[in-house]
């Protein structure tokens, strides 16, 4: 079986070349029942062909991800396409357009892709490592066939020519001096005939092996991480603290096989948020959040995280993913008892932090409307028209918050969950002047505003920032990297370094010198071939033969031996 | 005038050199094409007579033969401007670097210019023995083109970067795709002139139904109008050729994968999310994997795995160009 190959897989070492009966038949008719079917099934899904066929499936159904918005990424402008196109909409949503890549016809092209990868490599690599283990091909009879020749006269006896030769090529490379260039094996081919043939390169083919090998070890960490992992989002205002714990995050997603008992209770609290932008194009330069981390068990330690540089905590990764102002507002009812008092998030809109904001105000005392405002803060307000404000700059020179307000029932208690950052303004009334005019309300740091309709007052205390953190954990994380890597060395092993075969067979003279000719086959094009064929004949024969050398290679060359461009072989020491 | 304004001006330069160049080349080109086309009549003849190829055999030793119409002035000044080319575009390189304070590969005017260094380098190295004016004319069109966009569509004001791009990745994971799509380029220039020439090795053939839908590319590459090709390698060589250079871009793309995984890690928390520039990356790698396969695969190497080359540097320049300015994700930074 050391002849296997996948069907249809174009190899000049397992072709006609080196074996002398013919290729294996082509595959049996499936008239020989169910097994038949099967092993017929199973050929035309390891070939090369299907393994084509599969790639390119893959590269075409990659694509519609891009083309339609993904739910994982953006599930709010999945809905506003469902809304814009109502009969193409539910089409491709059934057909799973709007979850490309975990649709059952995506996950069908990459398994089937790697079934065909498992089939294939798998009988592959056995054979290789029967070869590694095993002799180089023994001598072909002819050599005309050959794309790298040469030949030579030695006045040494066969014998002594061809030890001569295999010490020239167990030679090790300039590199690797201790490192054997070829396998080697000398035969007696009879009638003081004798023969060397060489091997090298068996690193390619263990590259190529090592990178399918890789990619499915790189498939099921991948698939692991899945199983295993939590990433959760959590808004922490300065000032105050986060627990690792699920009732602490604002989104938390797990993996089917991850138990949320084992979250590390850690505790993190954002003492200062530094933003730097540049002052002429107002583009952010750098965010730092300055936070002490308390693990358990351990002092409390001020720590920081910046983009790119996430911080290390219990087993997890905390990431700096977004930043804003969190304006610390009270507002008391008619009556002046505090109904709502804390930081409020607002999320910035715009590079200069014009940021939006809804405060609920749910628990009134008696039976007085339930108040919702809706606010927009501007870190440095400047008025540009009559009662028209914007923001100039990131940073809170000048903040001001331009509010508007609503009464009446907002609805939490329907027991749908509500978007916090929005109003349900289904059950509410705006509050308007004498002209009917929607009422305005602008506040600065320290004021207190009376709320219109009688609703009570509302006091900016102060401006603190918040940042949005990402925590993720994923156990199979190193074990993607080293597959990743692996592959990576497989890949550049597989198609850089050079495989080739050499032989040498040295027959005695009819009544002269020994007559020696060679032979080289390299997989795939090698322009090295020729003249490491060349170098090895010139050492064997001794210089005085090499110059002639030349004149008597048979004018065949198909390999490209004379354009030589810079090429990726490397050439063993001479 | 300040540093940022001197790189604008090195890359006007460049562009100036650069298209010297390829007018250079072309007139090599065109001299080369006169010249067989005034030795074609009687070849075409014997070639519709008796079917066989047409195709002449280069003598091997890249010594240029005698009348086959090669100007050997255009083709030195052709060499001659494009190393004025590369130098300027480098000192534009280094002095935008210095301009911004950081490494000159943040957005698509720098990726623009630095990949356009990197393809010209590339068709010096691939020149310096034996000039192809084909591959040099394909490689500077591509290089011009890519240059006035850069200058007239993409450009932008040196400038420090936003968070997200302040690592040391933005010179490895950048780099290096950057430098892959130069490498890709001139693969490129090398299949299609393998594909050319394959075609016309091949020759007339007796009509059969894939053949008479492919004829009349063939009666015009087996033409006169391309009698130039006879200056050049066989299809067999410039497959060799074109499958060095792809093989390099491949592994120098995967690295970018690789290296876009970590630093995505890094940066966004997650080492892998589908962000449409991440599809694009993967649909080019899975195409260009299809090419080495294809390569190696009964039935389908040589012309027909040259197509692949075609679709997969069809989606590196579509990844570039489509994803950046029309489709919105994480990898927004054109600057436009």
């Amino acid at each position: 079986m050391s002849a296997y190959r996948p069907d249809g897989l174009d190899d000049v070492f397992t072709g006609t070349l080196t074996e002398d009966q013919p290729s294996p038949a082509p595959a049996q008719l499936p008239s020989i029942g169910f097994t038949g079917w099967l092993r017929w099934a199973w050929r035309q899904l390891t070939s090369m062909r299907v393994a084509l066929l599969l790639l390119m499936l893959l590269a075409v159904a990659a694509v519609p991800g891009t083309v339609w918005p993904q739910r994982v990424q953006s599930p709010e402008k999945v809905a506003a396409y469902l809304v814009d196109h109502p009969t193409l909409g539910p089409w491709l949503e059934r057909l799973g357009f709007f979850g490309v890549y975990s649709s059952i016809w995506f996950s069908a092209i990459y398994l089937l892709l790697f079934v065909s990868l498992v089939g294939c490599i798998l009988p592959r690599t056995a054979v290789h490592l029967r070869g590694v283990r095993g002799r180089p091909p023994r001598t072909p009879r002819r050599f005309g066939r050959f794309p790298a020749q040469g030949q030579g006269t030695a006045d040494d006896e066969p014998r002594v020519v061809v030890e001569r030769a295999v010490t020239v090529l167990r030679r090790g490379s300039r590199w690797l001096p201790f490192w054997p260039t070829y396998r080697v094996d000398t035969r007696d081919e009879g009638g003081g005939t004798w023969s060397v043939s060489a091997e090298r390169g068996y690193l390619r083919e263990t590259g190529n092996l090592l990178f399918h090998l890789a990619l499915v070890g790189l498939l099921v960490s991948v698939a692991t991480g899945q199983l295993l992992h939590y990433r959760g989002q959590a808004i922490v205002v300065q000032g105050r603290g986060f627990a690792n714990a699920q009732v602490d995050y604002d989104t938390f997603e797990q993996g089917t096989a991850f138990r949320p008992s084992s979250l590390v209770p850690f505790t993190l609290r954002l003492d200062d948020f530094e933003a730097a932008f540049d002052p002429d194009t107002l583009q952010s330069r750098d965010f730092t959040a300055h936070v002490t981390l308390t693990e358990p068990g351990s002092d409390p330690e001020p720590r920081t995280i910046k983009v790119n540089h996430p911080l290390d905590a219990g087993g997890a990764k905390v990431y700096l993913q977004g930043n804003g102002y969190a304006p610390d507002l009270t507002v008391r009812d008619k009556a002046g008892e505090v109904a709502y008092a804390g930081p409020v998030p607002f999320l910035p809109q715009d590079e200069v932090y014009t940021s939006r904001g809804v405060v609920k105000v749910p628990d009134v005392s008696g039976d007085q409307p339930q108040v919702g405002i809706i606010g927009y803060l501007l870190p440095t307000a400047q008025e540009v028209g009559d009662g028209l404000w914007r923001s100039v700059n990131p940073q809170p020179d000048d903040p001001l918050l331009v509010l508007s307000v609503w009464s009446g029932n907002l609805g939490l208690d329907t027991g749908v969950p509500q978007n916090v950052y929005q109003l349900d303004e289904s059950r509410l009334t705006q509050s308007v002047d004498a002209d009917d005019k929607p009422v305005t309300l602008y506040v600065r740091p320290g004021e207190t505003v009376q709320l219109p309709d009688d609703l009570g007052s509302l006091t900016f205390e102060g401006l603190p920032r918040y940042v949005a953190l990402d925590l993720r954990h994923d156990p199979a994380l190193p074990f993607v990297l080293v597959f990743a890597l692996t592959a990576f060395a497989g890949l550049a092993a597989s198609l850089f370094a050079p495989r080739r075969r050499l032989w040498l067979r040295a027959a005695p003279g009819v009544d002269g010198p020994t007559v020696v000719t060679a032979a080289g086959l390299a997989r795939g094009d090698d322009v090295g071939l020729q003249p490491e064929l060349d170098r090895v004949l010139r050492a064997t024969l001794g210089t005085t033969t090499a110059d002639d050398i030349p004149d008597r290679t048979p004018a065949t060359p198909p390999a490209a031996t004379s354009d030589s461009t810079p090429d990726s072989t490397r050439e063993s020491t001479p | 005038m300040n540093t940022g304004d001197l790189s604008t001006l090195l890359v006007w330069g460049a562009m100036t050199a650069l298209t010297i160049a390829l007018v250079a080349y072309a007139v090599d080109l065109a001299a080369i094409a006169e010249r067989a086309q005034r030795r074609v009549p009687a070849k075409a003849s014997a070639g519709a007579g008796g079917g066989t190829t047409t195709a002449v055999a280069t003598p091997p030793g890249g010594t240029s033969a005698v009348g086959d119409g090669r100007s050997l002035r255009a083709e030195g000044i052709a060499r001659t401007t494009t190393y004025v080319g590369i130098v300027l575009l480098l000192g534009a390189v280094v002095t935008r670097g210095l301009a911004a304070g950081r490494w000159p590969t943040a957005n698509m005017y720098e990726f623009t210019v630095v990949g356009v260094l990197v393809a010209t380098t590339v068709l010096a190295i691939v020149q310096r023995r034996r000039v192809i004016a084909f591959v040099g004319v394909l490689v500077l069109g591509i290089a011009v083109l890519a240059l006035a966009l850069g200058l007239l569509v993409f450009f932008v004001q040196a400038d420090a970067v936003q968070p997200a791009l302040q690592s040391y990745w933005l010179v490895l994971h950048v780099g290096v795709a950057i430098t892959a799509t130069g490498v890709f380029t001139v693969a490129f220039a090398a299949s299609v002139l393998q594909v050319l020439q394959d075609v016309r090795e091949v020759g007339p053939r007796p009509a059969d139904e894939a053949a008479r839908r492919t004829d009349g590319l063939r009666r015009w590459v087996t033409g006169p109008r391309f009698g130039w090709l006879q200056q050049v390698p066989s299809a067999r060589e410039l497959e060799a050729q074109a499958f060095r250079l792809n093989a390099i871009g491949f592994v120098l793309w995967t690295f970018t994968l690789i290296g876009g995984a970590i630093w995505a890690e890094h940066a966004w928390g997650r080492y892998w999310g589908w962000d449409p520039k991440e599809v694009g990356t993967f649909v080019a790698w899975v195409v260009y994997a299809a090419y080495l396969h294809a390569r190696t695969t009964r039935g389908w190497s040589g012309r027909k795995a040259a197509y692949f080359v075609f679709v997969g540097y069809a989606v590196v320049l579509a990844n570039f160009s489509v994803v950046n300015l029309f489709v919105t994700g994480k990898h927004s930074y054109s600057g436009l």
